[in-house]
């Protein structure tokens, strides 16, 4: 499955990259962000985020679907 | 309403949410301070995922007029890179009356910070210390 990825803050500076779409064969965000934090070796851990899907709020057990759009929240700091 | 810019945002203080029925008006300015923990400041560095960050926005607004007793209540929050003393948030609430207006602001500044996706890194004075990303440490475990 395909899934589009974009990154904001520390895991985009980690990632290099702001975009990009991957093949996967899991569906759930906490498996996929497993597999993207070997491959780019991010520096926070799972339960330091928060997820989107589709810009909207969604829980790491979220099935996704191909072509959905995948966000991982670090800690936010507004204000 | 929410808003994000990415230019300055002082003019947005010109502002009059005034209506007949309104009996007062509090403002909150979110201001670049020159330290944090310690370390002397030179600059921010704001990113905003924008589409996510416009939907809390207004979603924080929604519940502030649900749950205080206001007429009104707008915020914007600028992104890029700020200096010292540049506006970073800017908040207006209009009520018939003081005290709701007060602790709505309030309200919305304390959930902008936990729940819009923005972010901000701090660039040191000392430049033998690396820039980072910050966050409120009480807030950000889930």
């Amino acid at each position: 499955m395909k899934i589009n990825i974009k990154y904001f803050a520390s895991l985009r500076e980690q990632a290099n990259k702001s975009e990009e779409i991957i093949e996967t064969t899991y569906a759930k965000p906490s498996e996929i962000y497993n597999e993207l934090k070997k491959k780019y070796n991010f520096s926070l851990e799972l339960n330091e985020l928060k997820v989107a899907v589709n810009d909207c709020y969604e829980d790491f057990n979220y099935e996704m679907k191909e072509m959905d759009t995948l966000v991982y929240i670090p800690p936010v700091a507004g204000g | 309403m929410f808003e994000i810019s990415s230019t300055s945002i002082e003019e947005y203080k010109n502002k009059s949410f005034v209506t007949p029925e309104c009996g007062g008006v509090v403002t909150f300015e979110g201001r670049v301070r020159n330290h944090n923990e310690g370390q002397s400041v030179e600059s921010l560095e704001y990113e905003v995922y924008d589409v996510l960050a416009l939907k809390e926005g207004e979603k924080i607004l929604k519940e502030t007029k649900g749950k205080f007793d206001i007429l009104d209540a707008f915020c914007v929050h600028r992104v890029g890179h700020l200096q010292i003393g540049d506006l970073a948030v800017w908040i207006a609430v209009t009520s018939k009356h003081r005290r709701d207006a007060f602790r709505a602001c309030e309200f919305i500044i304390d959930e902008v910070k936990k729940t819009v996706p923005i972010w901000k890194k701090e660039h040191y004075a000392d430049k033998s210390i690396d820039s980072k990303w910050v966050f409120c440490e009480e807030d950000h475990r889930h």
